[in-house]
């Protein structure tokens, strides 16, 4: 075989054989409602991960709780559908003791930010070898029709009837506030896109977080329509590629001279002060910069792509190497040794 | 066995010129400021105890303040030392010695005094104000009010800092060295080794070597002052206990329990990882474990207590012997994940070192009020074998049950230890390796029904165990969740007749774990003359309760005692043993929680004894339970 093309999986067994999207399906019933956006991830991350080239018994699938946490099932890998919120824990156990393993965390905006955000971001400082989907669609589905911790301030719902007070919290700003190497977002419906951050992703060495829009068409139908209907997205979407400059329909990102960065018409003027997108950059200043470009309420110039992904230590191989490390100074483990100690006595 | 500081000679060192008494067991107790070393004084003191050959049990007390203010009752820290030429089994009721190194120490201390005992204090520390500060309106040195005991005024620090006056030390620095003059004194004493203390202390110190050597110093001043001075007419001599053969080392719970957990890695063969969040008393074990990565031991601070189980959890998907150390309220943030791992059927080991409760309680202090929680403290119906060493020592052998039954059971275990068991030390006979019990994973291999699929849920007829499939084993993809499972294929299943199915199965699972039957400690049993009193415990109570029947007995009373070490499922004899006699008495450290059980399960009329003051029982006052026992039983039977 090749040398592994996806670095984050060195240590993981090749495929002996091609795969196919089908290898990846089971035989269960999918029971997502009709029209869900989870069937278009779910069909696209089948059809992605024949591209990983490693053995499917060497994959899993680790969810919470909620719709989306019903992903596992449909997956023909080895799976566990856990409680709400823990998944990131669950799999950091799961991946850092074995790295012969490629981990993925499949959860949603409830799971992930609510009731299992100090896990997000405990999992995100850490840099485990994971790579954790969050399915964001700004409602609770599972519990029928709740506002969720990325709803727009105001939101109609079963619980806030005259609107909810919460601000909501941006997914992109959070995991960059929370140290994470990897952040990027995509849409449900762009499949090219989509499989197109998942590579990026799972190329990547360490905890990488795919933020997806994701449609709820029961409780909280279009809410990303203005990204998706193509004459509002070429307005209101900002697709970043690393090292070109960012920008979309006539417009283009600029930094302001007080550092913010402003979306602005593209003239012959400016055009060479456009911005450059750096995904690698150390300083994650600019990253975070994007990640709040868009207009909370109207998600104008929403941008999607890989916004930051940088090279740090990796936790379970900094924890096997301090395994060997212990090996190399005292040897291997003596188990009579251990016992016994260092003071003991006879007894005839 | 030294006799004194061998080989060197300090100020006037004669040897032995004063008379000898021997004992047969003494308890001593050390108690200070939390900021006095009195736990690094007894933890010496017992070092050297253990390697003497007295048997030994230890009581460390202290608060829950790293450091409360100084000289106030609530800063008094100390620790308990009972030893002794034969088998023991409490750290004692009451002190025959108490060291007290300041005004609050002696208040504190001294209602637990017998008349007679000794007291030693540091003379120096009853000034005005520091008596003043603790309520005392008299010095109580001066004023006869401790007529009853045989005081020793001794000028502590004075003496400290006059031995290390040489030393080039700032005083606040020789001052603090003065709990090893009074372990030197007490070494002196009780006839102690002492080169193990200067060996440890130039190890502790070996990047402060001054330091080193004015801790030695006031060691040995301390030992001397013992031998020079008149006011200690005597030592004594606690010659060493008749144990079964074999090697010994001195053990603490918490530390037999790390290497239980090592040693069951090492004897399944399976990666240990620990999940785990800091929390008294528990800490100690996370600590231990992190130290020996070179047995490929993970260990893992999580964020939180449901990370800690969570990441075992998830570890032991991986295969690991998945490990999450806790107390009582982190038992309740992980229940969630418990209930989980009963859903999942995996092995998983779940370590709770009970403290006072409910809530923050008494985190420093011990009691057994989570047996309910461990037994019933989940959602739905959530059945999780429960083990519980006796004492610390056997907490070893507690970690390697519990590992044996989660691996072949694929279930979460609870173990229940307790502070006191956790803290507490005694002699251990270290065992040999190939005397352990091996544990056998078994790991799914291939395909199991004869269509050649694989059944996550196909279960082992015997043990009702599922199949331990690891992710990497090709053809046994599988996916398990918290949802409710169809009976076999594991599939999502919301079927009422396969719910039914499922949750009397789970019971059945845990129901048929095999258990070690149930010991009777009854001495007239075999002559046809049964005693009428069963007294029955778990867990940390084995010591005061043995001992009270001991002393019962001692004086022609009848009592047969039985102690539970699997507290689900029950031995099956359990249910004959009780229904044997007359009276059952259930002394806990809780309101009565396994007399609940008992009477619920077996329907007899077991009686609580309780107690909750985050302190052991005291062999004496069970004693006293005991004989009240019998008497209503018999009248004719006096104490």
């Amino acid at each position: 075989m090749n040398e592994q093309r996806f670095p984050s999986l060195n240590l993981v067994p090749k495929a002996e054989a091609p795969q196919s999207a089908k290898d990846f399906k089971t035989d269960q019933e999918v029971r997502w409602c009709p029209g869900c956006g989870d069937y278009a991830i779910l069909a696209a991350v089948q059809a992605f991960m024949p591209e990983l080239g490693i053995r499917r018994e060497n994959t899993v699938f680790v969810s919470g709780i909620g719709c989306s946490s019903r992903f596992p099932y449909y997956m023909n890998t080895y799976g566990m559908h856990s409680i709400h919120g823990r998944a990131p824990a669950i799999a950091t156990g799961l991946a850092a003791s074995r790295q012969d393993l490629s981990v993925w965390v499949v959860t949603g905006d409830g799971d992930a930010l609510s009731i299992g955000g100090n896990h997000l971001i405990h999992a995100l400082r850490r840099n485990v070898n994971l790579k954790i989907l969050l399915f964001n669609n700004r409602i609770y589905g599972l519990t029928k029709g709740q506002y969720s911790p990325t709803s727009e301030r105001g939101k109609i719902t079963k619980s806030t009837p005259m609107g909810s007070l919460d601000a909501p919290f941006n997914p992109l700003s959070l995991a960059l506030g929370a140290e994470a190497t990897f952040v990027a977002r995509t849409i449900d419906s762009d499949r090219k896109h989509l499989q197109s951050v998942l590579r990026a992703a799972a190329e990547h060495e360490g905890t990488a977080l795919v933020e997806i829009y994701q449609n709820c068409n029961i409780f909280n139908d279009g809410a990303f329509e203005i990204l998706k209907d193509a004459a509002s997205a070429e307005r209101a979407l900002i697709r970043l590629e690393h090292g070109q400059p960012i920008r979309f329909a006539d417009q283009g990102v600029f930094r302001g001279p007080d550092g913010e960065l402003t979306c602005a018409e593209v003239t012959a003027a400016n055009e060479a002060r456009l911005l450059v997108h750096d995904a690698h950059a150390p300083s994650p200043v600019t990253a975070f910069a994007l990640s709040r470009l868009a207009d909370a309420d109207t998600l104008h110039h929403t941008p999607i792509g890989v916004l930051r992904s940088v090279r740090r230590p990796v936790y379970d191989t900094l924890m096997a190497e301090q395994l060997a490390a212990a090996v190399d100074q005292g040897g291997e483990g003596d188990l009579a040794a251990l016992l016994a100690g260092r003071d003991t006595w006879t007894v005839a | 066995m030294g006799d004194g500081p061998e080989g060197r000679s300090g100020p006037g060192a004669p040897r032995r010129s004063k008379p000898v008494r021997r004992l047969d067991r003494v308890i001593i107790r050390f108690a200070g400021d939390s900021g006095d070393g009195m736990q690094l004084t007894g933890d010496r003191f017992t070092s050297e105890t253990a390697s003497f050959g007295n048997d030994l049990s230890t009581l460390p007390n202290f608060p829950a303040e790293i450091r409360a203010p100084a000289g106030t009752l609530p800063g008094v820290s100390s620790f308990q030392l009972h030893f002794a030429d034969h088998d023991i089994l409490t750290p004692g009721d009451a002190p025959n010695v108490l060291v007290a190194m300041n005004p609050a120490a002696l208040k504190a201390n001294l209602p637990d005094l017998p008349r007679g005992a000794e007291i030693i204090v540091d003379a120096d520390e009853f000034t005005k104000r520091a008596l003043a500060k603790v309520g005392y309106g008299a010095d109580p040195l001066a004023d006869g009010s401790l007529g009853a005991f045989h005081l020793h005024k001794v000028p502590l620090t004075t003496l400290t800092l006059e031995a290390l006056k040489d030393s080039g030390l700032a005083r606040k620095d020789a001052e603090r060295a003065k709990n090893m003059f009074a372990l030197g004194l007490l070494s002196w004493m009780y006839h102690r080794p002492t080169l193990g203390t200067e060996s440890f202390l130039r190890t502790k110190f070996a990047k402060k070597p001054a330091i080193a050597e004015a801790n030695i110093t006031a060691f040995k001043a301390g030992w001397n002052f013992g031998e020079t001075t008149e006011d200690f007419a005597v030592s004594y001599e606690v010659p060493p206990a008749k144990l079964p053969a074999g090697r010994y080392r001195n053990i603490s719970g918490n530390l037999a329990l790390s290497y239980g957990l090592i040693a069951a890695g090492q004897r399944s063969g399976l990666p240990i990882f620990l999940g785990s969040y800091p929390i008294t008393p528990a800490s100690d074990i996370l600590h231990e474990l992190s130290r020996h990565k070179n047995f490929g031991v993970r260990t893992f601070q999580a964020e939180d207590e449901i990370a800690g189980i969570g990441a075992a959890l998830g570890a032991a998907f991986g295969g690991a012997l998945g490990v999450t150390t806790t107390s009582g309220p982190g038992v309740a943030l992980k229940s969630e994940t418990i209930g989980l791992a009963v859903s999942l059927e995996l092995p998983l080991l779940v370590v709770d070192i009970q403290r006072g409760g409910p809530s923050t309680g008494l985190p420093t202090k011990t009691e057994q009020a989570d047996l309910l929680q461990a037994m019933f403290g989940r959602n739905g119906e959530a059945p999780v074998p429960i083990v519980a060493p006796a004492t610390p020592a056997e907490c070893f052998d507690a970690a390697l049950e519990a590992a044996r039954i989660a691996v072949t059971y694929r279930t979460p275990v609870l173990l229940l230890s307790d502070g006191y068991l956790a803290n507490g030390s005694e002699p251990w006979r270290i065992p040999e390796i190939d005397e352990l019990p091996e544990i056998k994973p078994d790991f799914a291999t291939g395909p199991n029904t004869e269509e050649g699929e694989f059944w996550p849920y196909k279960r082992d007829p015997h043990t009702l165990a599922r199949p331990w499939a690891l992710p990497g084993t090709p053809g046994l993809e599988h996916r398990i969740g918290g949802i409710e499972k169809q009976d076999g294929t594991g599939n999502i299943s919301y079927d009422p007749a396969n719910h039914d199915l499922m949750v009397r199965t789970r019971q059945a699972k845990v129901d048929g774990v095999a258990v070690p039957p149930l010991v009777v400690d009854d001495p007239g049993i075999e002559a046809g003359d049964r005693a009428g009193v069963l007294v029955i415990g778990w867990g940390s109570t084995y010591g005061p309760i043995t001992a009270a029947v001991r002393r019962v007995r001692a004086d022609g009373g009848r009592v047969a005692q039985a102690h539970l070490r699997n507290l689900n499922p029950f031995p099956a004899n359990l249910g004959a043993v009780l229904a044997s006699y007359d009276k059952v008495i259930v002394p806990e450290m809780n309101l009565g929680q396994l007399a609940l059980l008992l009477r619920g399960k077996y329907l007899i009329d077991a009686q609580s004894y309780n107690q909750v003051r985050g302190l052991p029982f005291k062999a004496a006052q069970l004693a006293d339970v005991l004989w009240a026992a019998i008497g209503t039983l018999d009248g004719s039977e006096e104490r």
